[in-house]
């Protein structure tokens, strides 16, 4: 049933490049899940989300640091390989330190006609956060308008930011059916869902959505639940994890993670100014840990997550050196903890020791009572 | 081979007298009825300023690196922070921080004195949870302003007002927390202080591109520190102007920092606090270290002359522009800052190597050394690239590993060898016995 979006997650490439043939547009990078995807759409441009391929690389060193994440070295290296050759254009909506460096070194060192970092803001638990966004907004449709050599309309937004909500909306809907006792979908199918959605024209992503949806409803898996897992924590699309999480007596039902819920969990509020009505849904979006202050807005959405979704344990995942979540990780696990949530703290890299992380995450498992292990 | 007269600074105990007057009198705020706070030296210090003269703040970063220098209370903070299960790679400023917090062990002797509240401002992705997890130990009040609106070339009207309408939400949180009415006056005389203090520094270092330099950088280091300690305070501004007219002096008395001068290097990021006998094994070489966009610019506030070349930022009393209501004054001081030079790699690290590459010219530098500082993200952000690009200009440059505040980290010999390749690499030659090394 996810057949299509598997293709479309493994063969992003292909789409892109057969997307620009199709619609004589072109491609444009995004880095972080922060970008405002919905004003590039209207630009007739394809917004694709650059993620890292898992594979170990050693181009990457003379350019970052060893200290900053697996993963912004792993999206760098996408770069410095050619492997996204067919971008003409990158954009940076500001988040941690980590990121922008896969940016600005990509745009030192690999070709693009167009490159924009958005100052998105930091703070975004201030009111002031809202207009200055709307004007930072404002200035990327300029850049992106004087890229293209015409103007993007009101009505070509306001398009694009529907279709955007339709995705998000139908994706929640694939969400709401992993709350039931037993899912319909793995951890490892709805990953895939929500990662191939960056990489795709949400017209055809939202097609595939509504053609399986009915038939999701009423579809049964032919494997045992076993324990109800959330998985939290830096970027993840590490599909071999999950999928051995999965094949020892588990279903990850739910996430809080940029590549899965995150991505797609609030839609744009239309109040008349598209404009700010995308600034609005971007500050409000359940945020990145680097953006989550003064108050930790981010737990209590997660708790409801884990209550919503009857998890049994939760997965701390975080990529080596990721500073942000790293400042999350000590209280997060102890609210978790302290909500009768056990937690298994797990730091990834670019690739995962699966063999070890299996038995941790089978002892896990068996913590929680987990007896389909047996 | 020059021998050059060199003597110790007239105004050092100065310094040394008002550094400790500054954690005496946080420690002692509320023996007087004062308020303490703490949070970053990017923080706004003026701000609270309005609050009274009884307000005495602690910057975290100075704060740690005094922990850092002392090796043994360092270890003792770090391994506090991990107990409570904080990744080891973290700012090791505030894993030395919290430790301190955690322990009740005060840095200056006694125990830890628990600030009021906690008021920082946010570029770097450590400096906003730094204080969220303080404020959430301590149960105190926390407010951050958002400084990240990109580099001052393209700061705006849009840009800018963002920043000083959060310092507007600011002091409105700072009289509800504190109960206090605000004195703009004290706001003006604090913002007055800090482009003072913050331009001041600037003339000083420039001063530095005399031949021989009159300062070294480990010196500087004692020096500098004052401005990230209390930026905005009248002792500061006074003292850095006292400062400045001795390292003239010495100009004029052919007086300076190393006797055997013979090559000039500039550091970059903050040095390994405890190994700082590294300048002085380069001393050996006659060789030293005239500063770093570091020191020169972590505090001091720079800007490009209309020859291209770099110098001073002249304050709005040298414009002959009087401050006179709030909103103004959180205007100079919002401009002010988004124009500190260490604030605009953290948008594009080419932004830095122009500026580094400014500072080999003018000051005349034979070579650089960037620390791969492991302790912190916010300056290390790039850093691979300023080395690209300054080997792309020509200038040699060595790199070396380390942390600032983790002396786990630092492999002493190491760095003496690359230290010796690199010397070798420019063709100086060891001139006396190497201090205090191995």
């Amino acid at each position: 049933m996810f057949t299509k979006f598997h293709e479309w997650y493994k063969n992003r490439h292909d789409y892109a490049r057969a997307w620009r043939e199709q619609n004589d547009g072109e491609v444009v990078g995004c880095f972080c899940s922060y970008v405002p995807e919905e004003l590039i759409y209207a630009a007739g441009l394809l917004p694709v989300r650059v993620l890292g391929s898992h594979e170990p690389q050693d181009v990457t060193e003379p350019h970052i640091f060893g200290m900053f994440c697996p993963f912004c070295r792993d999206v760098l290296a996408q770069g410095l390989k050619g492997r996204y050759n067919y971008l003409k254009g990158i954009v940076l909506a500001q988040s941690c330190l980590h990121l922008r460096q896969a940016f600005t070194s990509w745009r030192n060192h690999v070709p693009a006609d167009f490159a924009h970092y958005i100052y998105f803001p930091n703070k975004v638990q201030t009111k002031h956060a809202y207009s200055y966004y709307h004007g930072e907004l404002v200035k990327f449709r300029k850049a992106l308008e004087e890229w293209i050599g015409r103007a993007i309309s009101d009505d070509s937004i306001k398009a694009a930011a529907e279709l955007y909500n339709e995705n998000r909306r139908l994706m929640r809907e694939v969400y709401e059916l992993r709350k039931a006792a037993n899912p319909p979908l793995t951890g490892l199918e709805a990953m895939i869902m929500v990662a191939s959605s960056y990489f795709v024209d949400k017209k055809d992503h939202n097609a595939e959505l509504k053609r399986i949806l009915p038939e999701l409803k009423s579809r049964t898996l032919e494997r045992e639940t076993g324990g109800r897992l959330m998985i939290v924590g830096s970027e993840n699309d590490d599909t071999e994890f999950v999928q051995m999480v999965e094949s020892v007596g588990a279903t990850v039902v739910v996430d809080d993670h940029c590549t899965g819920s995150r991505y797609f969990w609030n839609a744009t509020e239309f109040s008349g100014d598209v404009m700010q009505d995308i600034a609005n849904r971007y500050i409000d979006r359940p945020p990145c840990p680097t953006k989550d202050w003064e108050e930790r807005s981010r737990f209590p959405h997660v708790l409801q997550l884990a209550r919503e979704y009857n998890v049994d344990g939760v997965i701390l995942i975080q990529q080596k050196f990721c500073d942000p979540h790293e400042c999350d990780m000590v209280p997060l696990k102890e609210l978790l903890n302290n909500n009768d949530l056990p937690t298994l703290f797990l730091e990834f890299d670019v690739t995962v020791p699966v063999g070890q992380f299996r038995i941790r995450v089978e002892a896990f498992l068996e913590m929680l009572g987990v007896e389909e292990l047996f | 081979m020059s021998e050059y007269r060199s003597e110790p600074l007239k105004c050092w105990p100065r310094a040394k007298e008002l550094r400790l007057k500054y954690y005496q009198d946080y420690q002692k705020a509320r023996e007087r009825g004062g308020i303490r706070w703490t949070g970053g030296a990017w923080s706004f210090d003026a701000i609270p300023a309005g609050l009274g003269r009884d307000v005495y703040n602690i910057t975290g970063e100075p704060y740690a690196a005094s922990i850092a220098f002392d090796r043994k209370l360092s270890t003792e903070c770090l391994e506090a922070a991990e107990a409570k299960g904080w990744a080891r790679d973290l700012c090791s400023y505030m894993r030395n921080y919290w430790g301190s917090m955690y322990l009740g062990k005060y840095a200056f002797g006694g125990e830890y004195p628990d600030p009021d509240f906690c008021f920082q401002d946010h570029i770097c992705c450590s400096h906003a949870k730094w204080y969220q997890h303080v404020a959430e130990y301590k149960k105190i009040p926390y407010f951050c302003i958002d400084v990240s609106v990109g580099p001052y070339k393209d700061v705006d009207e849009n840009r800018l007002m963002f920043v000083v309408n959060q310092m507007h939400e600011a002091i409105e949180w700072l009289e509800k927390t504190t109960g206090r009415k605000y004195q703009d006056e004290l706001l003006i005389e604090a913002v007055e202080n800090e482009t003072r203090s913050t331009a001041t520094w600037a003339e000083v270092c420039c001063l530095n591109m005399n031949k021989p330099a009159p300062l070294d950088e480990k010196t500087m280091y004692s020096l500098y520190v004052h401005g990230t300690l209390a930026k905005h305070s009248k002792d500061v501004a006074d003292f850095y102007e006292e400062l400045r007219d001795e390292v003239k002096y010495r100009i004029d008395n052919h007086i300076a920092a190393v006797p055997n001068e013979q090559c000039r290097l500039m550091s970059d990021t903050q040095p390994p606090w405890g190994f700082l006998k590294i300048f002085r094994y380069l001393e050996g070489y006659g060789a030293i270290s005239v500063g770093s966009l570091y020191t020169f610019g972590l505090i001091g506030i720079w800007e490009t002359k209309p020859d291209g070349s770099w110098g001073p930022r002249p304050t709005p009393m040298q414009k002959g522009e009087k401050i006179t209501t709030r909103d103004q004054a959180l205007r100079v001081l919002a401009d002010w800052n988004l124009s500190k030079p260490e604030w605009q790699h953290f948008y594009d690290p080419n932004l830095k190597t122009e500026m580094m590459l400014q500072i080999v010219k003018q000051w005349q530098l034979d070579g650089v050394m960037l620390h791969l500082n492991r302790g912190c993200e916010g300056l290390s952000c790039g850093i691979m690239e300023n080395r690209l690009g300054i080997a792309k200009a020509g200038v040699p440059v060595m790199t070396f590993e380390g942390n600032m505040g983790d002396e786990r980290e630092f492999d002493e010999k190491r760095v003496v060898t690359r230290i010796d390749s690199f010397m070798e690499t420019l063709g100086i030659k060891m001139l006396g016995k190497p201090a205090g090394i191995g």
